[in-house]
């Protein structure tokens, strides 16, 4: 018999199946990994398995029968898909919206982003094995799902928004529990820092790990944190101001090479800036009408409508077409989470099977809005 | 926590004393009590059913913390979410995978009935129940942690009250 040393082994690619039911890909995405060994060949996403069709399901809606449909498309930022939808339909109609009404938006879409990056935060620590940030982020989310409860009645689905301004008027301690809240988050996102920036072993585990180039990251689409992370500061807030965000001062926090380190440093810089604009809109608050002159039926005149925000993650758009009736003729969804996702093949290559979740949690995707 | 109290007939020895309960009983009882559910988010809910077991509603004053990837240590299946006719056949898998006994909760309104998708969707099936039977249906879109805890502590007194529990 011939004897075997190492380099007469025969290796074998072969196929790993991620998902869709594992912990790490939050939420039913199936990744299908092509190895050697240990090291990733290549990676497919398998997408759809949360399908809902909500582009159709415009179609059968009124304008506003569709608004509480926005909510469940990334359920992370509620506020963000609503303030989307929003926006367009208003575009159709051609109403402006009452400052105060519009300052309110800004707010709550605020601490909408912390509540979406801290949902971020705890689960892509605990994918990398530290499970005490998780329930430390989670304890300040609920202090901010109590304060969005108190505008909207809601914890998750908000549906606050109306076409033309917003349901109801803050309550009345909001402003000053948002102070508050304010106060108490800032210490805490430098805990974060403390907690999990600067350990070793979570930076060992992230930097130079899914290095995503400036060039790649602008041909395939990518938008929010992600193109960030990459040295692009492109943000629609500063880009393509909406809303009132051309009166609030704010900074873009950009990352240098664009690996996972950098896309984690950019959303917990983004807290802070959120925090920020949250406090400026606190003193600016004007007084007024919440809501603009509305008809009770919307039927807008033939034509199309695109608008877009940041949302948490990323340029968020909706494109409408109307076609003078109630009901949208049709009606699409950019969402960025999708063209995040598509980007993670490029990023694997090369890296072994661990990695895989540290890059992959870096992008930060909702399955809701990338299947939609 | 022990929300109702085991039927015990006490025995008293010199010296000490001895507790006598059915079998049955003692089976269910500590059953209940150790529920492990499967973490398996589908959408939306799921992040309540994170929310249930993070800081503030921390499920593990029930006994449900031991939360497992695999199904083949679970017990406890709580469908998060939208099924979709692409995900039908997996959630079908994992619950043939799951060992005996094994327990379903329906978590929202879309798990329930199809909730706001029942109309006009052409891939949301309406209501994980008709793929695997479903011990508690919990309302809600989505159900807020409270609520779940709640269909959760329901499904405990259920399993107390079963006759044969193997």
């Amino acid at each position: 018999m011939k004897e075997d040393s190492a380099q007469d082994f025969i290796t074998e690619e072969y196929l790993l199946n991620m998902g869709p039911q594992h912990p790490a890909t939050h939420g039913v995405l199936r990744l299908v990994l092509r190895m050697d060994g240990e090291n990733i060949l290549d990676l497919v996403p398998d997408l759809g398995y949360l399908h809902r069709g909500f582009e159709k399901i415009a179609e059968n809606r009124t304008y506003k029968q569709f608004l509480p449909f926005t909510d469940r498309l990334d359920y992370l930022a509620g506020m963000f898909n609503n303030h989307v939808y929003c926006l367009a339909v208003e575009k159709l109609l051609k109403i402006t919206v009452p400052p105060r009404a519009e300052y309110i938006r800004v707010l709550v879409s605020e601490l909408n982003r912390i509540a979406s990056h801290l949902v971020w935060f705890g689960p892509f620590a605990m994918d990398l094995g530290a499970i005490t940030p998780f329930l430390y982020a989670f304890r300040e989310r609920e202090m901010i799902i109590d304060l969005l409860e108190s505008v909207s009645g809601q914890r998750l689905t908000y549906s606050y928004f109306r076409i033309g301004g917003v349901a109801q008027d803050l309550p009345d301690d909001f402003i000053v529990q948002a102070k508050a809240f304010c106060e108490y988050f800032k210490p805490k996102v430098d805990e974060y820092d403390t907690l999990l920036s600067k350990n070793i072993i979570f930076i060992k585990r992230t930097k130079n790990i899914g290095v995503l180039p400036k060039e790649l990251a602008i041909d395939y689409g990518c938008s929010g944190p992600v193109l960030r992370g990459s040295g692009v500061a492109y943000d629609v807030r500063k880009n393509e101001p909406y809303s009132v965000y051309k009166d609030l001062s704010f900074d873009i926090p950009v990352g240098t090479i664009g690996d996972s380190l950098d896309r984690y440093n950019v959303r917990i810089e983004e807290m802070r800036q959120s925090v920020r604009i949250i406090e400026q809109v606190l003193e600016k608050l004007p007084g007024g009408e919440i809501m603009a002159a509305v008809p009770k039926v919307v039927k807008p005149a033939p034509g199309e409508a695109y608008a877009r925000i940041e949302a948490p993650r990323g340029d968020f758009g909706f494109f409408i077409v109307s076609d003078g009736s109630d009901k949208p003729y049709r009606l699409k969804i950019r969402a960025p989470s999708f063209s995040n996702l598509s980007v993670l093949p490029e990023l694997v290559k090369g890296l072994k099977i661990s990695d895989v979740l540290a890059v992959f949690g870096s992008i930060d995707i909702v399955l809701g809005d990338v299947d939609r | 926590m022990v929300l109702e109290k085991l039927p015990i007939y006490l025995e008293k020895i010199p010296g000490g004393q001895i507790v006598i309960t059915d079998y049955n009983n003692l089976l269910s009882w500590s059953r209940k009590n150790s529920l492990w559910p499967l973490t398996f988010g589908l959408a939306c809910c799921a992040i309540e059913m994170m929310a249930a077991g993070a800081s503030r509603y921390d499920w593990s004053r029930f006994g449900f913390e031991v939360a497992r990837a695999t199904p083949r240590q679970a017990d406890l299946m709580i469908v998060a979410g939208t099924v979709t006719e692409k995900m039908e056949k997996r959630i079908k898998l994992l619950w043939q995978q799951m060992p005996e006994p094994k327990y379903v909760i329906s978590m929202g309104n879309c798990a329930n009935t199809g909730g706001p998708f029942y109309y006009d969707s052409y891939t949301v099936v309406k209501g994980v129940d008709t793929i695997i039977p479903v011990d508690v249906y919990v309302p809600g879109c989505p159900p807020r942690p409270e609520g779940l805890l709640f269909g959760m502590i329901e499904l405990q007194k259920k399993i107390m009250a079963q006759k044969k529990p193997l």
